[in-house]
């Protein structure tokens, strides 16, 4: 006789011990729920694994962990997030995305309407981007072991022959691009904070880039050197890090750096720096000068890159500095952030 | 952005950056301090440096509550963070301070000490409200500036009858420390660094005004502009300073008259004198003891006092020997001038006071204006 088994109670029900035991409750929530929210054929088939064919060329794998607080914000949530943060990292490499793992530790008393919503909105953002959910883990902890929700991803993509877009690839003279304004998720996250709340129309630019990636390279071809997400540590730390790798400087203009003024407004209040804040649909590229007007016209029309910029260049520099001319006249150094900006961010 | 664009324009500053190059007497030099972190910081993150002539020199004060708080004080606020009845809190910037022997509240917070991190001291007093069963603690710092949300805050919490909040009061006071810089024998006896005028502080003087600087002025003939924070204002300040030393005045000027008037915020004044009374004597990481630099909560309010309440013992801390700090702060060496800049001493892993803060003089010109120093030794 087969046993009953209640219905996962959504709407007023709460993640338990017995979710991650191993036992029917946990097959039921990851039935019930996940594979609801991510619908393949690959999970359909049960397996604790999933096999797929594997192309000709160079693939590309990465992972990733997302605690980001609050679980929820404007713009977003950490299931969107998880999925195009991995994608992100893969398309930085020219890379098409396919799979992604996902592995969800989650503390008990969580509520399946919050990890439904998130669940759904993963599921949603994977098939926006045409990649897959293919394999899975589910941890329940005690309470007060991990707040709410944690998600580990690992994703896999693959290279289009003879592009190597790689740190080290800059060259001086080179072009820096970036995709748009900087800050927005940062600041969308900021707002929400419990012990900081303000009110800002800002949300966060969360976004799979590997669409707008192909119609960049489509027009820059190998003209373009590398391109980078500026996560955490913003394009502050994105740029220090490509100098170093690079073995040269940067200099840019402030002037030409776009930030959307509630950006700047909330920046300004907390006294942050958008060059320091995390973004999460936005791309730096470092071009060769030659296709940099016809990159930077081709990134105009996507609509992930109608503010894009053309913001400095690449100088010979022994001290790997990032410069910048400051729209005041001046000029200074754009550091590495020192010290932690604001935590649990992504 | 408004109401800080206006303040930030570029044409309006190369026309005051014209105007100083001008103005400024080639065949002399002009010796500025500005005694504000705030005005440090916005002297590199604009690059000014840049804009001003070669005569025209910067020296960066000792204007940055964070930079200037003792290691002792660091140590004291740990032991107290450490019992396990306390919650301590305290603004972001404070949690690398360096204490002694490379201990800070962030390494004290890892190890299991209740300490958390609050914008606003309305944060300590809700916390205080939430767990009636700890002792809240707000680590207080700063000058005249964030002395007012303080002596509120204790009004607050008195109202609402709060038994678990107190406060570490650390308030230090600006003009005993103006006066400190000018009599030290540093500057007076072996004259080696001339300070020829001082941009005197913004948000300190909305809430002083700026009376208390006509004594200094008088006293020290040394001319002092009250500037606000933004880049011009910087400018202008510097050149009202420039004519004050070519027609050899000596006064108290206002650039920042959009906030600052001469009596100040009399409603804040009159909290703060209520509540807190002068220290014989406070201990500057860098200056060394300012006699009646400091203030401390008086008697009335004893059960609001975390020393009196924990019986906190007072603790000193050597500054590491080689670290140049208090020269630095007096303007008597550069940043560069000191063997611990940049190498093991870094805004990652502070040693001395101006490294701790980005408003700190080393970690301004770290950060922002360090490459400076190479196009220097090129060019020589």
């Amino acid at each position: 006789m087969k046993a009953h088994q209640r219905k996962l109670d959504i709407r007023n029900g709460c993640v338990d011990l017995s979710h991650g035991s191993g036992g029917r409750a946990m097959s039921q929530l990851i039935s019930g729920l996940f594979h609801e929210a991510f619908g393949n054929e690959w999970l359909a088939c049960g397996n604790d694994q999933s096999a797929f064919d594997v192309g000709a060329g160079r693939m590309v794998m990465t992972t990733d962990g997302y605690v980001v607080s609050p679980l929820f914000f404007p713009g977003g949530n950490i299931g969107s997030l998880a999925v195009h943060g991995t994608v992100n990292d893969i398309a930085m490499a020219g890379a098409r995305p396919l799979y992604l793992s996902a592995s969800f530790i989650i503390e008990e008393g969580f509520r399946f309407s919050d990890l439904k919503m998130i669940a759904d909105s993963m599921g949603e953002a994977a098939r926006a981007a045409g990649v897959y959910i293919i394999t899975g883990d589910t941890k329940v902890v005690e309470r007060g072991k991990a707040d709410g929700l944690f998600i580990s991803t690992a994703g896999i993509g693959v290279v289009p022959a003879g592009l190597d877009l790689s740190a080290g690839n800059a060259r001086v003279g080179d072009r820096v691009l970036i995709s748009g304004t900087l800050g927005d998720h940062g600041v969308a996250i900021m707002s929400k904070r419990q012990n900081l709340a303000f009110e800002t129309e800002i949300v966060s630019d969360s976004a799979s880039l590997h669409d707008f990636v192909a119609s960049m390279l489509a027009a820059g071809g190998k003209g373009i050197r590398l391109m980078r997400d500026p996560t955490r540590g913003g394009l502050a730390a994105t740029l220090n890090e490509i100098a170093q790798q690079s073995g040269l400087g940067f200099r840019l203009q402030e002037a030409a750096i776009p930030v959307k003024p509630g950006v700047a407004a909330a920046c300004e209040l907390l006294g942050l720096d958008p060059l320091y804040v995390a973004n999460e649909g936005k791309l730096a590229a470092i071009v060769a000068p030659e296709v940099a007007a016809a990159v930077l016209a081709a990134m105009r029309v996507h609509p992930l890159g109608r503010d894009a910029a053309e913001i400095g260049e690449a100088v010979a520099d022994d001290h790997h500095f990032v410069q910048m001319a400051t729209s005041f006249g001046g000029a200074r150094i754009v550091d590495w952030l020192s010290g932690e900006q604001l935590p649990r961010i992504c | 952005m408004k109401y800080a664009d206006e303040f930030r324009d570029k044409e309006i500053a190369l026309g005051l950056a014209r105007a100083i190059r001008s103005e400024a007497d080639p065949e002399k030099s002009y010796r500025f301090m500005e005694f504000c972190g705030g005005h440090t910081h916005a002297i590199s993150r604009y690059g000014l440096e840049d804009m001003l002539p070669k005569n025209v020199r910067m020296i960066h004060g000792p204007g940055c509550p964070v930079c200037v708080l003792p290691a002792g004080r660091i140590d004291m606020a740990i032991r107290l963070a450490e019992r396990p009845d306390v919650i301590l809190c305290v603004y972001g910037d404070l949690m690398r301070v360096p204490g002694s022997q490379g201990a800070s509240l962030l390494k004290a917070k890892a190890r299991g000490a209740d300490v958390r991190m609050v914008y606003s001291t309305i944060d300590a007093i809700r916390i205080a409200e939430e767990i009636p069963g700890r002792a809240v603690v707000f680590f207080a710092i700063g000058f005249e500036t964030t002395t007012p949300p303080t002596a509120v805050m204790i009004r607050l919490a008195e109202k609402k009858q709060l038994k678990n909040f107190s406060v570490f009061c650390n308030h230090v006071l600006t003009p005993p420390a103006m006066q400190n810089i000018l009599e030290s024998p540093d500057i007076r006896n072996i004259g080696r660094v001339e300070i020829d005028g001082f941009v005197g502080p913004a948000h300190v003087s909305t809430i002083i005004g700026t009376e208390p600087y006509e004594f200094f002025a008088e006293e020290f003939g040394k001319p002092v502009v009250i500037a606000g924070f933004e880049p011009l204002d910087m400018m202008q300040a510097i050149l009202m300073l420039v004519r004050q030393v070519n027609e050899h005045r000596h006064e108290v000027e206002n650039q920042y008259s959009r906030a600052v008037t001469r009596d100040g915020n009399l409603r804040a004044k009159e909290e703060v004198s209520d509540i807190f009374e002068l220290r014989d004597q406070f201990e500057w990481r860098g200056l060394g003891l300012v006699p009646y630099s400091g203030l401390k909560l008086k008697r009335a309010y004893a059960k609001y006092d975390a020393e009196v309440r924990f019986d906190m013992n007072e603790l000193r801390v050597a500054d590491n020997p080689a670290c140049e700090c208090g020269a630095i702060l007096r303007g008597v060496k550069k940043p560069v001038d000191c063997k611990l800049f940049g190498t093991v001493c870094t805004p990652e892993t502070p040693m001395g006071s101006c490294m701790v803060s980005s408003e700190g003089a080393c970690a301004a010109h770290w950060t922002y204006g360090r490459f400076r120093d190479h196009q220097q030794r090129r060019a020589s």
